[in-house]
């Protein structure tokens, strides 16, 4: 991919985020402050097309802005470059998004 | 060498950068006088108390560009630095530039700066000749008036030395060339704006950089590369949205 690509990528993923990340924060204060068991919190996830689509756009704007700025800061600060920080940027990409969809299949897919 | 009278009878003690990459900073006793510059400064001592004294100079009015040097720890042009201002207790130290190889003392090696002008295709492609008439260009134009807020660089490097990024990636173009680049592509003079916003946006490019600021913090001129950069990157995002960059 060309700069100007990675870098529209990660500008819009972190568009996507920024609302994403408050709500999910609000969203944990008002869980712990009104005393939610886990039992209750999935009582309400399961099953939710909504939540499934919050957190699912969630891990895959995370997943892709992430290694684009991690492969930034290895660029710039140590001698690791080419096609090897490419790929192992990319297989960084791949983990985030199994590991968060992993996450949201727990909890959003009654079983 | 100003010949003003001295303003004070004073004397301004002042650390000098001497040899390449290793070297020591060694202290001269300087005359202090009235409106010195520190490029005064250095060409005194390098008259009166170190002929090897290796710097470099040209117009000494702020035009050329070939002056500036790294002074109390900030990049700046020496030939329109004021002692005044920058000395503080009485106290100089003079090093070169950041971000380019040394060559001796004071005088850094410019090609890295100069070789990636050409890389940004920092260059005016004609589409006339000398026969044709002179194109009409309306200063009011938003890209005229876009270009002539970066065209009075003087290629003192000033900005590439105090970039981080620079600093980090060896790679990166840097402002200047990005600004001139950014100069050409509002040019409608120019025969080949795409290709000049192609290689600025090729790896190492405008969007390598992170708005820091500190190239117009310390331009002399007082243009402001980071928004040149910055119209860089929206340009290039209209240009990949519209097929026309990859």
């Amino acid at each position: 991919m060309t700069p100007v690509v990675l870098y529209l990528a990660q500008r819009l993923t972190a568009l996507i985020l920024a609302p994403l990340v408050i709500a999910h924060l609000v969203l944990i204060l008002i869980a712990v402050e009104g005393g939610l068991t886990a039992a209750e919190i999935l009582a309400r996830t399961r099953g939710s097309v909504g939540w499934a689509l919050f957190y699912g756009l969630f891990v895959a704007a995370a997943a892709v802005h992430a290694p684009i700025g991690l492969r930034n800061v290895i660029h710039e600060h140590t001698r690791w470059t080419g096609r090897s920080l490419d790929w192992s940027m990319l297989a960084l990409a791949v983990l985030l998004a199994g590991l968060g969809a992993r996450a949201v299949l727990a909890v959003v897919v009654t079983p | 060498m100003t010949t003003a009278t001295a303003s004070d009878g004073g004397t301004l003690a002042v650390e000098i950068w001497r040899g390449k990459d290793a070297g020591r900073f060694e202290t001269y006793t300087v005359p202090q006088r009235a409106n010195q510059t520190v490029l005064d400064v250095v060409t005194w001592i390098q008259r009166h108390a170190e002929p090897a004294l290796a710097y470099r100079f040209a117009c000494r009015v702020g035009v050329c560009g070939s002056c500036a040097m790294t002074v109390n720890g900030k990049p700046r042009w020496t030939c329109r630095t004021h002692v005044s201002k920058v000395a503080g207790e009485g106290a100089l130290r003079i090093e070169p530039l950041r971000n380019l190889p040394r060559l001796k003392d004071l005088a850094v090696d410019m090609t890295p700066f100069f070789e990636k002008w050409q890389r940004a295709q920092g260059r005016f492609t004609p589409t006339r000749t000398r026969k044709d008439p002179l194109t009409t260009v309306s200063p009011q134009s938003a890209g005229r008036k876009a270009a002539d807020a970066g065209i009075e660089c003087i290629n003192c490097a000033v900005c590439y030395s105090a970039c981080d990024v620079v600093g980090w990636d060896d790679g990166y173009l840097g402002p200047a060339a990005l600004n001139r680049a950014w100069t050409l592509v509002n040019d409608e003079r120019d025969g080949d704006r795409a290709g000049v916003l192609k290689s600025a946006s090729s790896g190492g490019g405008c969007h390598s950089c992170h708005t820091h600021g500190s190239c117009v913090e310390h331009c002399p001129v007082g243009i402001n590369p980071t928004a040149g950069i910055a119209g860089l990157k929206r340009w290039s995002i209209v240009e990949l949205l519209g097929g026309k960059l990859p």
